[in-house]
């Protein structure tokens, strides 16, 4: 349920790191526990994301959750498609669902994330 | 995705008679007024449409039932409440508020007239407070009147929706269509029996159910199988806030509390001055004479920000007033809020600014209810 190739923040995002780019987003355990998400505010192109800061926020019906970044970099990328569409969060989180790229400012951070495996523990309480 | 805050442990929350039911069905179990209840089955925005199109199917066992009896029971209940029990026909209720002398709102509730005196629903987390200051005020007025918490031992069952009244005909002998809106009738349901109630907090037609708590688990059973081939689904307190919302229904602890009066919240319809004496009338009566400082108002976001509870509005910069609940409508698909503003703020088309994470977001003033539901069909 946690795909492998992915590494995750204690958070609930997730990182696909591919070479000097980075693409993240919320996990499943995320997405379910916040119920039906209705709003995405996503940073701007260009913005600069620090590792585990607040870089926007999502709404489900009920409530506003922060949302953190799992690594820091310049953000290339947002998915404008969360705009019209931010049900993708619970439909395809790991895969439409993206939120963001962004062009690592350490590569080594990813080190301080955890594997799938690591995730699946923390969130099985 | 920031950590939700600390809340009481479930294990030391009490249980409705159909708490195992809803774990079973998988429902997400939230602490509210002391209770653990479901807040979701599946999704806020599924149940929510359920109540639009089909049935859903609440458990409201939680909420508060008080009765009054006895050969002054109406004398108490006139004197208690601000609107007037006097004019119910058996079998009526009417929606009505416990006000303190100073005109402050101690509870938003319905009163039943049923056979043996007036049944008095309030909610869950004015349980305590309410039957308090309804014993106070029969020691001070030395009222014949007797006072009984019921809320314990009886359960509240909430079929709402476009067919719930399909789904009921469909296990009583009861004859709904004689059952106004806002009155009830004592019958089985399913072989239990039932003060059967056409209220609800809801926006749509609808019932409530009553029963011995003992009987809720076969109930609920009886309404999920024969409502299943009806569209009902299972509905938790998630939908019930957005769908109450939408119908411009005001929230105890939102839109109501004690430092807000009826007049405020635009229920001064309810306030029946030339009643006599009551609890709060000369206060009240001050308020209805210069009328309200501050207004509830409905608001519809001109873009995409959600205004919450306790998000500051703003009128040309100035900070006037404060959001009291918010959301996404999920039927009107619109950014739907209420909030209090100065009374001379308040006007139907006017313009304000809700202040979503430190930015101005624009808001237009609507008329409420946001949502009112289709007339039934003629014939």
């Amino acid at each position: 349920m946690f795909p492998d190739d992915l590494r995750y923040s204690r958070e609930h995002e997730w990182v696909r790191v591919d070479g000097p780019t980075g693409t993240i987003g919320i996990t499943s355990f995320a997405a379910n526990e916040l119920g039906d998400i209705v709003f995405v505010e996503l940073p701007a192109v260009g913005a600069s994301l620090k590792q585990f800061a607040a870089f926007g926020v999502v709404e489900s019906v009920k409530a506003v959750s922060d949302l953190f970044a799992p690594i820091s970099g310049e953000v290339t990328e947002v998915n404008t498609g969360l705009n019209a569409n931010p049900e993708l969060l619970n439909t395809d989180p790991f895969g439409a669902g993206w939120i963001l790229r962004l062009s690592l400012a350490n590569a080594d951070e990813v080190d301080g994330l955890l594997d799938a495996a690591a995730y699946r523990e923390l969130t099985a309480g | 995705m920031s950590e939700a805050p600390a809340a009481p442990p479930l294990a030391a929350l009490r249980h409705t008679p159909l708490h195992d039911v809803h774990v079973q069905l998988g429902a997400r179990m939230v602490p509210f007024a002391g209770y653990a209840m479901p807040v979701q089955y599946t999704s806020i925005l599924d149940e929510h449409r359920a109540v639009r199109s089909a049935i859903g199917l609440f458990d409201l066992s939680h909420m508060g039932e008080v009765q009054v009896s006895g050969p002054e029971a109406l004398a108490f209940m006139r004197y208690s409440v601000v609107s007037d029990p006097g004019t119910l026909e058996p079998g009526q209720a009417q929606y009505s508020m416990l006000c303190t002398e100073q005109g402050g709102i101690i509870d938003d509730l319905i009163v039943y007239r049923v056979e043996d005196g007036y049944l008095i629903v309030c909610n869950a987390s004015n349980r305590e407070s309410v039957v308090a200051h309804l014993q106070e005020l029969q020691r001070r007025g030395d009222f014949d009147a007797s006072l009984e918490d019921r809320s314990d031992r009886t359960a509240l069952l909430a079929p709402q929706g476009p067919r719930a009244a399909e789904l009921l005909a469909s296990l009583t002998d009861l004859d709904l269509t004689v059952l106004a809106n806002y009155h009830s009738m004592r019958g089985t349901v399913a072989g239990v029996d039932c003060l059967v109630a056409r209220t609800g907090y809801t926006g749509e037609d609808g019932f409530e159910l009553f029963c011995d708590a003992r009987r809720a688990v076969g109930l609920w059973h009886a309404l999920t199988v024969a409502g299943s081939g009806l569209g009902l689904r299972p509905c938790g307190l998630g939908s019930r806030d957005t769908l109450r919302l939408e119908a411009g229904m005001p929230l105890y602890g939102n839109e109501l509390d004690l430092t807000v009066n009826p007049y405020e919240a635009n229920l001064g319809r309810v306030v029946k001055m030339e009643k006599g004496e009551f609890v709060g009338r000369a206060a009240l009566s001050a308020v209805q004479q210069t009328g309200p400082r501050r207004r509830l108002v409905g608001l519809v976001m001109r873009d995409s920000a959600i205004a919450r509870h306790g998000y500051p509005v703003r009128v040309a910069g100035d900070l006037v007033g404060v959001v009291t609940s918010g959301t996404l409508s999920p039927t009107l698909d619109e950014r739907i809020a209420m909030a209090y503003l100065p009374a001379g703020e308040a006007s139907i088309g006017g313009e304000v600014q809700v202040v979503v994470r430190e930015q101005p977001h624009p808001a237009e003033q609507v008329k409420l209810p946001f949502y009112r539901r289709p007339k039934p069909d003629a014939g």
